[in-house]
């Protein structure tokens, strides 16, 4: 592993004195190419740019490919058996091999995996990543909500952030996959799959336009919280639940014509001597969506929404995953005949009644797995703290979601969820190579990230949290 | 007759009310077989800690009992301190007091709710103990109170008597309401700037300082007219005279070393700096000062001057010397905060030292460290018993206790659920319950219960975001 990585970048999470003696190793290093420098004159002015260049250059960020061969490591596919002690292929930015007895291709870069565990890097099917760099009193630096109701055609990818100092500090947490989703309105946007590496929002992504954001409309009688124009009274639970439908009225007429739509363009592409239809961005936005062939994803809490959500997809023959999922485990018949899986982002939040249990939103992944409701578990974050997911998925355990389920539903489940099985969510030959190697149990929050790859590159484990440790550590 | 019902009422509430456990405190507690984290010795394995009148009396193997003892057995699960949280607006029905930039004379006490249900769950996370702070819309803000999480007790018996008193100061973005739209046409409150904010605090304790002569002058009869009572500079004098602590809010390490240097000025010191998110860029100025740092483990980036904040903060602060604490803020984070002390042990900070971020040390910056914050002898019996080490994220609180009484025992938790939902249902059946459209007469539906206030992040301290 010796590799100018290594020997410059700074680790994550390392130990004080480990970093402070690597320093010490740098400035040494430093001296020697300086002086190197001065004997040989310009003979290996690239080695040296290499090695002395900023963790700010591009270079240094997207990390590099090559060949890699982790050798004696724990091996956590996830898919399958974890191998005690095995190796792995990194090809073209792929998962070649991995095994017990794997052939180490030549040339390949070894990485002595003794003592480490390898794993899928994590996903999380549900944030603002890049969307939303400074959540307060910065509002130049948010792009998660668009004005109105009616956003088919917002394109979260078009407006995530490549170089957010939230892309590195989440990827060397663990987490190299994120949905990015706009959020607003009834109807958002369209929310992005991105890994997180790359220069540019192409060199990202890996769905660019996946899901269709709708705040399901609630039922809401109204009169509860606080609002300083004085209180809105109550209506009656009848009055609030036709007031309800008549919005989801709206959405599905919406969806039907959206439907009438595509075939009129459809018909016009067929036959040309048809007078031309105008174009409507919004709904030739949503064609994907109302035939199905892309999912809707709902937010919904509640069971009487989640419930609702149901029938909408089921009557609208619509394909839904839903977002929030408080009390999912209460609608899972529902959920399993219409095949709708839940995107749980509660574990860090409060009981909303006084009198739910304390444990009601920890619990709730036990159940949902009990109920044999297909989830998984997202931060639900603006990005900032989506490193957080480890930990999420940990608790749940804590509260009785066995320990293996806790880790698919950070990995394979949202891949599953997210359609992108194939690609990740394990440690299979042929996947992508995105993987975290650790030196312990990946959800606990003691436990070091040693590597990290996304596309088979091996990434620099620095982040706008290091380079700021790196400039104050040794300020006396 | 009426005098049975009211000896059978109050049969009832005795046994209803958690006033039932008071009894224990009378007898022993012995707790069998724990690995127990001391959070100054290391870790004990299979150690008994005996609890007498509410205090940790004996800390040792096969200890003996009285026969009337309550006996926990806990082997194969983990004892550590009480977890006690630095800042925290649990239990408060009001944080800020807007209308002034100086408002020392606002009390936290005059406001606690000691039925609010966060505490129990903070109780559930293995919270015992709380310094509850006034919001930070104001440079100098109310008076915190200090309390032990004595759910179900009258809130008398919550304030930790001999906590010494403390005062919230704050600095940066929320004093200067920049998360704040001001009622149109409305006089913009001063400060706007954080130029503004120090010269708020500066002229407070020029006042201050004339107001404390005023009174020393009558007291030595140089003056013979006795001074009329000033109730916001009185807890400044304090200030200055050592006896009441500064909980100073803040973020940009510039502004906290103004703050330090305006302190230095006046000849007090700062007793805390609340997040400090930026302390590590001053490390040094801080820990000569003797001040502490309560800090988030890794929070970040909800606000411009929370940019800058990194999860090495604690480690730099902790290798410098400085007494840092982990703090929640929230009544969320509240509940994990041993998750978040466990962040630091993988930048570098010993195991214990890291435990002491969220027990001892907080301790120290409240001044309670005589009685709390550690598991000695001699110390209030303020303990969580866990099913695994407090910084795996497997690990869940199965009981909490302070001062050797039972405020959390999940199994107890777990058996009256069935009960709870049967009184739930009856409740909804009622037919003062029912909304109209369910066949009831009345002509309003009753109020949904009121979503629970995520104080999360600290600017939703300031109203604009409630």
């Amino acid at each position: 592993m010796q590799n100018e990585f290594f020997t410059t970048e700074t680790q994550r999470h390392r130990g004080f004195e480990e970093m402070q003696k690597e320093t010490l190793t740098k400035r040494f290093l430093l001296k020697f190419f300086s002086v190197s420098l001065c004997l040989c004159g310009l003979i290996f002015p690239a080695a040296f740019k290499t090695f002395a260049q900023s963790d700010g250059s591009q270079q240094n960020k997207t990390g590099r490919a090559g060949t890699f061969a982790i050798t004696n490591a724990r091996i956590v596919t996830v898919s399958g058996a974890t191998i005690e002690k095995g190796t792995l292929i990194i090809k073209d930015g792929k998962i070649e091999a991995v095994g017990a007895n794997v052939p180490i291709p030549n040339g390949a870069e070894k990485i002595d995996g003794t003592g480490l565990s390898v794993y899928p890097g994590m996903i999380d099917a549900g944030t603002n990543l890049g969307l939303a760099e400074i959540s307060g009193g910065a509002p130049a630096t948010i792009d998660v909500a668009e004005t109105g109701d009616m956003n088919s055609n917002a394109k979260a990818f078009l407006a995530v952030n490549p170089h957010s100092s939230h892309v590195n500090v989440t990827r060397i947490n663990d987490v190299t996959t994120v949905l990015s989703m706009p959020t607003g309105g009834i109807i958002s946007g369209q929310a992005a799959i991105i890994n997180l590496n790359g220069s540019t929002q192409n060199e990202m992504a890996l769905v660019p336009t996946f899901g269709l954001v709708i705040n399901f409309p609630r039922i809401t009688t109204g009169g509860g919280g606080f609002n300083p124009f004085g209180t809105q009274a109550p209506i009656d639970f009848n009055e609030a639940l036709k007031r309800r439908d008549q919005r989801l009225d709206d959405l599905k007429k919406l969806f039907r014509d959206a439907e009438n739509y595509a075939k009129i363009q459809e018909a016009y592409a067929a036959d040309k001597s048809l007078p031309a239809p105008p174009t409507d961005l919004k709904m030739a936005a949503l064609k994907d969506y109302v035939r199905g062939a892309k999912p809707v994803i709902f937010t919904a809490e509640r069971e009487r929404d989640i419930r609702g959500v149901a029938k909408f997809a089921g009557e609208m023959k619509i394909k839904a995953i839903i977002f929030g999922g408080q009390e999912a485990w209460k609608a899972a018949d529902d959920l399993k005949k219409n095949n709708i899986a839940v995107v749980y982002t509660n574990v860090h939040n409060l009981p909303v009644r006084d009198d739910d249990a304390y444990d009601y939103l920890l619990e709730a992944p036990a159940k949902m797995a009990q109920a044999g409701v297909k989830f998984s578990i997202s931060t639900g974050d603006n990005g900032a703290m989506v490193s957080e997911l480890p930990f999420q998925a940990g608790l749940a355990a804590a509260f009785d979601l066995p320990k293996d389920e806790a880790l698919k539903s950070v990995t394979l489940y949202p891949a599953q969820i997210l359609g992108i099985a194939d690609k990740l969510g394990s440690l299979e030959a042929g996947k992508i190579a995105n993987l975290v190697i650790t030196n312990g149990d990946i959800l606990e929050p003691r436990t070091n990230v040693k590597y990290v790859f996304i596309n088979g590159r091996l990434l620099p484990l620095t982040s706008r949290h290091t380079e700021l440790f790196e400039s104050f550590k040794d300020r006396k | 007759m009426k005098k049975i019902y009211k000896f059978l009422f109050l049969i009832a509430l005795l046994i209803t009310s958690p006033t039932l456990l008071l009894a224990q405190s009378k007898t022993q507690v012995l707790i069998r077989n724990a690995t127990v984290l001391t959070a100054v010795r290391g870790t004990l394995e299979n150690t008994d800690i005996l609890i007498e009148n509410g205090k940790i009396a004996k800390i040792g193997k096969n200890l003996k009992a009285a026969s009337n003892a309550k006996i926990i057995d806990a082997a194969g699960k983990f004892v550590s301190p009480g977890i006690i949280d630095c800042h925290s607006h649990t239990m408060s029905d009001a944080v800020n007091e807007f209308s002034f930039s100086v408002t020392s004379m606002a009390r936290i006490r005059d406001v606690l709710n000691p039925t609010d249900i966060s505490i129990y769950r903070a109780l559930a996370g293995g919270v015992t103990t709380a310094n509850l702070l006034h919001g930070s819309a104001n440079a100098i803000g109310g008076q915190n109170s200090t309390v032990k999480f004595k759910y179900g007790k009258p809130v008398e018996d919550f304030l930790v008597a001999d906590a010494p008193p403390g005062i919230k100061f704050a600095l940066g973005e929320n004093v200067k309401r920049t998360n704040f739209n001001p009622t149109p046409g409305a006089v913009a409150r001063y400060p706007r700037t954080r130029m503004g904010t120090m010269e708020v605090i500066r002229d407070a304790f020029v006042r201050a300082k004339d107001y404390k002569k005023s009174w020393d002058d009558f007291r030595a009869k140089k003056a013979m007219i006795q001074p009329r009572r000033d109730l916001e500079l009185e807890p400044l004098v304090e200030v200055l005279e050592g006896k009441r602590l500064v909980h100073a809010h803040g973020y940009r390490s510039d502004e906290h070393l103004n703050l330090l240097l305006i302190a230095d000025e006046f000849g007090f010191k700062i007793a805390t700096l609340q997040h400090g998110l930026e302390a590590y860029k001053i490390a040094p100025e801080i820990a000569k000062r003797g001040t502490g740092v309560s800090i988030f483990s890794d929070y970040w980036s909800y606000k411009l001057e929370a940019y800058d904040s990194i999860p090495y903060n604690a480690v730099i602060l902790w290798k410098a010397g400085v007494n840092v604490s982990i703090n929640s803020d929230s009544d969320e984070r509240m509940r994990r905060l041993n998750l978040d002390a466990a962040k630091v042990v993988k930048t570098g900070v010993p195991e214990e030292d890291a435990l002491k971020m969220i027990t001892l040390n907080p301790a120290k910056q409240l001044g309670i460290d005589k009685r709390t914050g550690s598991i000695e002898v001699g110390k209030d019996a303020d303990i969580v018993i866990w099913t695994a080490h407090p910084f795996s994220v497997y690990a869940r609180p199965e009981m909490t206790m302070i001062e050797g009484e039972i405020y959390f025992d999940r199994q107890q938790d777990l058996a009256k659920r069935a009960e709870l939902q049967r009184e739930r249902e009856t409740l909804e059946k009622l037919e003062v319950n029912r909304p109209p459209g369910a066949g009831a007469t009345g002509t309003t539906a009753p109020p949904i219960p009121k979503e629970k206030r995520q104080a999360d992040h600290d600017y939703a301290e300031d109203g604009g975001n409630r």
